[in-house]
């Protein structure tokens, strides 16, 4: 598979929300052609009526839907910086560009 | 023993360390001591450790001396230090999964790991080295520093549990816990002639484990004998409601299986693991391996997987999917680095792309390019299809084998900064992947050392919940072998 293109590698970064510098975008570009060239011998697998194997254990055991003690909230937003905590809310920037949050 | 020899426990096992401090032969804080000296020592050298808990250890030492003072139960592992791989939450201890995102972040509770050790009465030293967010086969991805291998400090100990296996080699800690995606135990345990056991997915608890490919993580023991590795899974093991794919079977006893021998026990050595690639000491020490157990009895035969080769593809869309998805997390808002930024947009792109690295943005844009919109039959469940091909080749093979016997990696460990480009350092994982993506269990042991000193390792993979089987026939390389009494003599 060829590079992928400048355009491409800032669509999927933006899907990513991963701000890249323009010699990362670049680089990017090369690495990634390089690496999904090597999936091409999955494509040429027949996989007809193959189910998809999604975990490796077959059965997923559920807890109980009742309340129990969790994680205290004081504890829970410890790791905030001092700036970023009002009350027991979090601040975060606006969601408008231009906004004072 | 006494406090004045520093060196005399460097080496003890997790049984005689356990042992000794019942015993009252040595107290708790006598281990710990020795063990942060030797730290103190050696670390700036090996760069094995990201934060070791002194303070901590101390206290945790002077509890378990106090209960056996009291006449109280200490626990399996009373005494014993540990380290644990830092992508392991630890309440109040700094956990950074190597990540320059987490820097400086404080967990506000243990994972199942760090709490299970705890109860057992082991001494968490530290948080050791690790490719950031697991994702990598050397540490040099590590976000703050290189590890070394103990045996030469200008190769790499493997990764990306290698501060994990690099400790345990130097005698830095007693044994240590990793986690393996693709490897990530049992590579660097080969690299650095320690023992290294991927439990079956499920059978550790994942509650606490900073995630990196949901499908494929499993915590799991790294060792400087089988026996303190089934030690280990014995504490780790068994259900935990926090992780709905924690599986319910009870628990075996480990330690019971070690003494079984092989003999009659059916090892298939697939054909596939030994192709043109295979370094020529590797491959003399394996063959050695397998004379050894034919000797003991062992009924050896020649099996196929003919999926192999697909494992790395496979592998290298599945795990960046899933680590593209688990990765969101670290948008700079409720813990770890955040940066500046007029918006919200800008916000989560500016903070992930100033705290993730190179490797690790690499793979969360090979994932992203996988699962996006019209790409993902193509790419993700494609794998996933061979996924269960590979699956099947391994249930095909365990309905004639009990054990498959492989090298654990393709070559001996490889000098630092040696390899640059991603796909050849994806190509160091390229034996122990498809374990993952079956889910099944996988031991690597020592098999010998090359002319130059660097050790091999031996892997074998068994069915589904049989570490029993793995603890066996490693115990009875283990034997055949006979270097378990060997340490890199810097660090003797």
């Amino acid at each position: 598979m060829a590079d992928l293109s400048r355009t491409e590698v800032e669509q999927i970064a933006l899907l990513a929300r991963l701000h890249l510098e323009p010699a990362e975008i670049e680089a990017m570009g090369a690495e990634l052609g390089a690496i999904l060239a090597h999936f091409a011998t999955l494509a040429a697998v027949d996989t007809t009526d193959v189910p998809a194997m999604t975990h490796a254990t077959e059965t997923q055991t559920l807890r109980a839907d009742v309340v129990e003690p969790s994680l205290p909230v004081e504890d829970a937003l410890s790791g905030l910086p001092a700036k970023a905590r009002s009350g027991d809310l979090i601040v975060v920037p606006s969601i408008i560009p231009g906004h004072e949050s | 023993m006494s406090v004045a020899d520093p060196k005399g426990l460097a080496y003890w096992t997790v049984a005689d360390t356990a042992r000794r401090v019942a015993a009252g032969e040595v107290t708790a804080e006598d281990v710990v001591e020795q063990t942060l000296a030797r730290i103190t020592e050696h670390d700036a050298t090996l760069g094995a450790f990201l934060e070791v808990d002194a303070s901590g250890a101390r206290a945790a030492a002077r509890l378990v001396d106090q209960k056996r003072a009291a006449g109280a139960p200490i626990g399996p592992l009373g005494g014993v230090p540990i380290a644990l791989k830092d992508n392991l939450v630890t309440k109040g201890l700094v956990t950074t999964a190597g990540s320059k995102i987490l820097a400086g972040w404080v967990p506000p509770y243990d994972g199942a790991a760090a709490e299970r050790l705890r109860a057992a009465g082991a001494i968490l030293v530290g948080k050791t080295n690790l490719d950031e967010f697991g994702m990598g086969s050397s540490t040099e991805r590590s976000a703050y520093k290189p590890a070394k291998n103990p045996w030469d400090t200008s190769r790499v100990p493997g990764g990306s549990s290698g501060g994990s296996a690099a400790a345990v080699a130097a005698g830095l800690c007693a044994a240590s816990l990793g986690t393996d995606t693709g490897g990530s135990i049992r590579q660097p345990a080969a690299l650095c002639g320690v023992v290294g056991l991927k439990p079956t997915y499920g059978r550790v608890s994942r509650w606490g484990v900073i995630a990196f490919a949901s499908s494929l993580d499993q915590v799991g023991p790294l060792a400087r004998t089988v026996a303190d590795a089934a030690a280990l899974l014995q504490v780790l093991a068994g259900h935990d409601p926090r992780d709905a794919t924690s599986l319910t079977a009870p628990v075996p006893d480990y330690g019971a299986a070690l003494a079984g021998g092989v003999a009659g026990v059916k090892v298939g050595v697939p054909k596939e693991y030994f192709g043109p690639g295979i370094d020529a000491d590797v491959r003399a020490a394996i063959d050695q391996v397998i004379h050894q157990l034919r000797d003991a009895g062992a009924a050896i035969s020649e099996v196929s997987l003919p999926h192999t080769g697909l494992a790395l593809p496979a592998y290298y869309l599945v795990a960046p999917a899933e680590a593209s998805s688990n990765l969101a997390r670290y948008d700079g808002l409720r813990y770890g680095a955040r940066a500046d930024a007029p918006d919200l947009l800008q916000t989560y792109m500016r903070s992930r792309g100033a705290g993730f690295g190179p490797e690790v943005k690499r793979r969360i844009m090979l994932g992203t390019y996988a699962l996006r919109s019209g790409y993902y039959d193509a790419y993700y469940r494609k794998a996933q299809q061979v996924r269960t091909l590979i699956k099947r080749d391994f249930d095909a093979a365990f309905r004639e084998v009990d054990v498959l016997l492989t090298p654990t990696t393709p070559a001996p460990a490889f000098p630092l900064g040696s390899v640059s480009s991603p796909l050849d350092m994806y190509l160091a994982d390229v034996f122990t992947l498809a374990c993952n993506l079956a889910g099944l269990p996988g031991l690597s042991v020592p098999a010998g050392f090359t002319p130059a000193g660097l050790p091999i390792g031996a892997q074998l993979l068994g069915k589904p919940l049989d570490e029993a089987m793995l603890l066996r026939v490693g115990s009875a390389i283990e034997g055949a072998v006979g270097l378990a009494d060997r340490h890199p003599e810097a660090f003797a």
